[in-house]
């Protein structure tokens, strides 16, 4: 059996999954931010399986690339903002960061 | 020449407008200014007269000219000034008294708190006489003439501390405002039917027959009524004895020389308009006048009541003079009169201004203390009873040969000749009643003799120019003759059909009868004043009780004032009780129900809007709201909450597009 672009494909599904159930079941703004960084690994992951089983091109591989820069500068930001709302609220449990409600 | 004439017209004006706004200010409070102005306008004037008579035309216009003034689609008004002998005439007249006066006043009214305020009074009604007799159309007349009427009331009620002065004021105001409505119609009907107010396009209508028959006649009597009104004549002649509250310097110019002229001036210049049968109206409206005046003269014992007095007759004597179809007549009594009137005027003031009263039981022997105004007195007091050769005898034998001639014409009429005749010797009478009561005879208040004394100068000059102005027969005749105006007695003429019938021997004859009946009847009126009051030989109180209804009756001025006050005065009021009443009830109750029957309205309309309306906009209001209230559920703020809500809808989304 070869490893094709379904098992890849299942592999980014997972990931996002677990990505994402970090991200809304998580209380701990760092817990989130990893759960995030999880989910846009699975975007890349996707890229360069497609950039690899497709196109036979570097389109995706380059454009991984430049995601792993924006999250790593997306990461920066996101712990700027964590750092502030520990700041105000003295924690950074986010039941507690509930000032958009209506 | 116009342009002389606009600055004798403006001057005094523009004196006015300095002296109500600065008079107080100016050295001397201004006097000076108003008074320097007249005398300027006095020579101007002048010279204008000296141009009439060098030119020596009778009926000649010097000089006229008119501005459009405004327009209305094709109406175009034009105002104007009309110079011509009788304009030349009276700005001399107006020009000379009014000159005096001011001078006059300097004497008489100093001292006085509103001394400023008096010259400028003077002056805005120099400046309205002086517009009424330049103007050439009866638009301006009117104007004028309102203007008059407005200064007159400011002056007689100059004192208006005095209840009696500020009722005499309203008194004179209203009575004028009668006529006046009478003559604010004559020109309505001019207007509509000549489409002109200039007097010469009028008087050219009416000759063309564009205005005849009855109207013609309306017109003229309703003409006559704004005279009747400010020329005094019964029955509208109550206001001018009480005029007498004024300042005497104002009665001399006002109220005897110039303003109650107007009336005969202005039926004078517009002699076109009245029909025979308006000129009788006319004359018999005179003849009741001047008798009137005459017989409640002798009794009164204020001495500026009799002059009044004395003043409504000679303005019925001018009136008979026109009525009887010799304007010229009347024309030259006006003048005449304007002079020796207000020098007895300003003599009487003398006399007031010395002895602090105008009761003549409180005068007498005053001819020792002040000679000049004696003098003076005696001289006007001669040309007011027609002795010759003073000038009333002149213009007054004039108005008799009229009133003659009209009744040799006409014997039905031959009574007007008599009254006058009578009234004459009456004239004559009462003014030397006067002369003996104030200057002969002993003093009869010891007290104010010792402290009577002559006036200043400024007192005596223009009681001594006046003096002069009544002598002088050499120069009356001619100035008659400037007044003659054939071109207006043509339009008369031909207005009229053939009223006035150039009779030469007619004429002659009765010149003969005038004169022969008019010198004795006034000596012996003359005499009979003797009699009475200098040599006492008849007691008037012993006559007086005997003729007691008589005297009454004359004492009361024959109740007119009663007579009014009772019909027409009472009859305003009760009328105004009346519809007083009218308006508590009536129309205060209709208002009131209205306004009780919109709140009852306003009530139920109000009712509706709170309940259906707002109940509407609430239930939009309240739903909005309640749903808003659960939706808000759904914004906890947690950003974990969106999440897993996208995450839902991208399910659901998905599994729809299964389906």
């Amino acid at each position: 059996m070869s490893i094709g672009l379904a098992h890849f494909l299942t592999l980014s599904a997972i990931l996002f999954c677990l990505g994402l159930f970090a991200v809304i079941t998580k209380r701990n703004a760092v817990t989130v931010l990893m759960g995030i960084e999880l989910i846009i690994n699975a975007a890349n992951i996707n890229f360069i399986a497609f950039a690899r089983f497709t196109d036979n091109d570097l389109d995706g591989q380059i454009f991984a690339i430049f995601v792993i820069v924006a999250a790593a500068a997306a990461a920066a930001v996101a712990l700027a903002i964590v750092l502030n709302l520990y700041e105000r609220l003295k924690s950074i449990d986010l039941d507690e960061a509930d000032s958009l409600a209506g | 020449m116009i342009t002389n004439a606009i600055i004798i017209l403006l001057l005094p004006l523009f004196a006015f407008i300095i002296q109500i706004f600065l008079g107080k200010r100016l050295p001397k409070q201004g006097a000076w200014l108003p008074t320097g102005v007249m005398f300027i306008a006095l020579f101007m004037s002048i010279a204008i007269f000296i141009e009439a008579l060098s030119q020596y035309e009778p009926n000649n216009i010097l000089a006229q000219a008119s501005w459009t003034w405004f327009s209305f689609g094709p109406v175009t008004i034009t105002f104007g000034i009309l110079i011509d002998n009788l304009t030349a005439i009276m700005l001399v007249v107006v020009t000379t008294v009014s000159a005096f006066v001011h001078l006059y006043s300097f004497g008489y009214m100093h001292g006085d708190e509103r001394y400023s305020r008096y010259f400028a009074y003077l002056s805005l009604f120099s400046f309205s006489m002086l517009g009424l007799i330049l103007v050439d159309n009866f638009f301006g007349i009117y104007i004028f003439w309102e203007l008059v009427g407005l200064c007159s009331y400011l002056l007689i009620g100059f004192w208006f501390e005095k209840d009696s002065a500020a009722n005499a004021g309203k008194k004179a105001f209203i009575t004028n405002r009668v006529g006046d409505v009478g003559m604010l119609v004559a020109i309505l009907i001019i207007f509509t039917t000549l489409g002109t107010f200039n007097f010469r396009e009028v008087f050219t209508g009416v000759a063309d027959g564009h205005l005849s028959g009855t109207l013609l006649t309306v017109t003229g009597m309703l003409l006559f009524l704004g005279a009747i009104g400010k020329s005094a004549q019964f029955p509208l002649h109550v206001w001018l004895p009480d005029a007498m509250e004024g300042p005497t310097p104002v009665s001399a110019l006002i109220h005897a020389a110039t303003m109650v002229a107007a009336g005969v001036y202005m039926v004078g210049r517009t002699f076109v308009f009245f029909t025979p049968d308006a000129l009788l109206f006319i004359a018999y409206i005179g003849t009741i006048t001047a008798f009137l005046g005459a017989t409640i003269a002798i009794v009164q014992k204020d001495i500026k009541r009799v002059l009044a007095y004395s003043t409504i007759s000679q303005l019925g004597y001018m009136m008979v003079a026109l009525g009887t179809g010799t304007p010229t007549a009347g024309l030259f009594h006006l003048m005449t009169h304007a002079f020796f009137k207000s020098c007895l005027f300003l003599g009487s003031g003398s006399v007031i201004h010395a002895i602090h009263s105008q009761n003549m039981d409180d005068m007498g022997g005053l001819r020792k203390k002040m000679p000049i105004t004696f003098w003076t007195f005696l001289i006007a007091t001669l040309a007011l009873s027609g002795v010759p050769p003073f000038s009333g005898f002149f213009s007054k034998d004039e108005i008799l040969i009229s009133s003659l001639v009209f009744g040799m014409e006409h014997p039905a009429h031959l009574v007007i000749f008599i009254i006058m005749l009578l009234s004459a010797g009456i004239t004559a009478f009462y003014m030397f009643r006067l002369i003996f009561m104030t200057f002969f005879g002993e003093p009869k208040d010891k007290e104010k003799y010792d402290h009577a004394h002559e006036s200043p100068w400024t007192m005596t000059v223009p009681l001594m120019v006046l003096a002069a102005l009544s002598i002088g027969p050499m120069w009356w005749g001619w100035v008659e003759h400037l007044l003659e105006k054939p071109e207006l007695a043509s339009f008369a003429t031909s207005a009229a059909g053939s009223f006035k019938v150039e009779n030469h021997e007619l004429t002659h004859s009765a010149h003969f009868i005038a004169m022969v009946t008019s010198i004795p009847v006034a000596l012996s009126g003359i005499l009979l004043a003797a009699i009475i009051y200098y040599w006492k030989k008849i007691s008037a109180e012993t006559w007086g009780r005997r003729l007691k209804p008589i005297y009454n009756l004359l004492w009361n001025k024959y109740y007119f004032d009663e007579i009014y006050q009772a019909t027409f005065i009472g009859g305003t009021l009760a009328f105004s009780r009346l519809s007083a009443l009218f308006d508590a009830n009536m129309i205060d109750g209709f208002v009131n129900a209205v306004a009780r029957m919109t709140a009852r309205i306003s009530f139920v309309n109000g009712l509706f809007d709170l309940k259906f309306i707002d109940g509407i906009v609430n239930f939009v209001g309240n739903t909005i709201r309640k749903f808003g209230a659960q939706l808000r559920e759904v914004q906890t703020g947690k950003v974990q909450n969106y999440i897993l809500m996208a995450l839902f809808a991208i399910i659901l989304l998905f599994i729809m597009q299964q389906f």
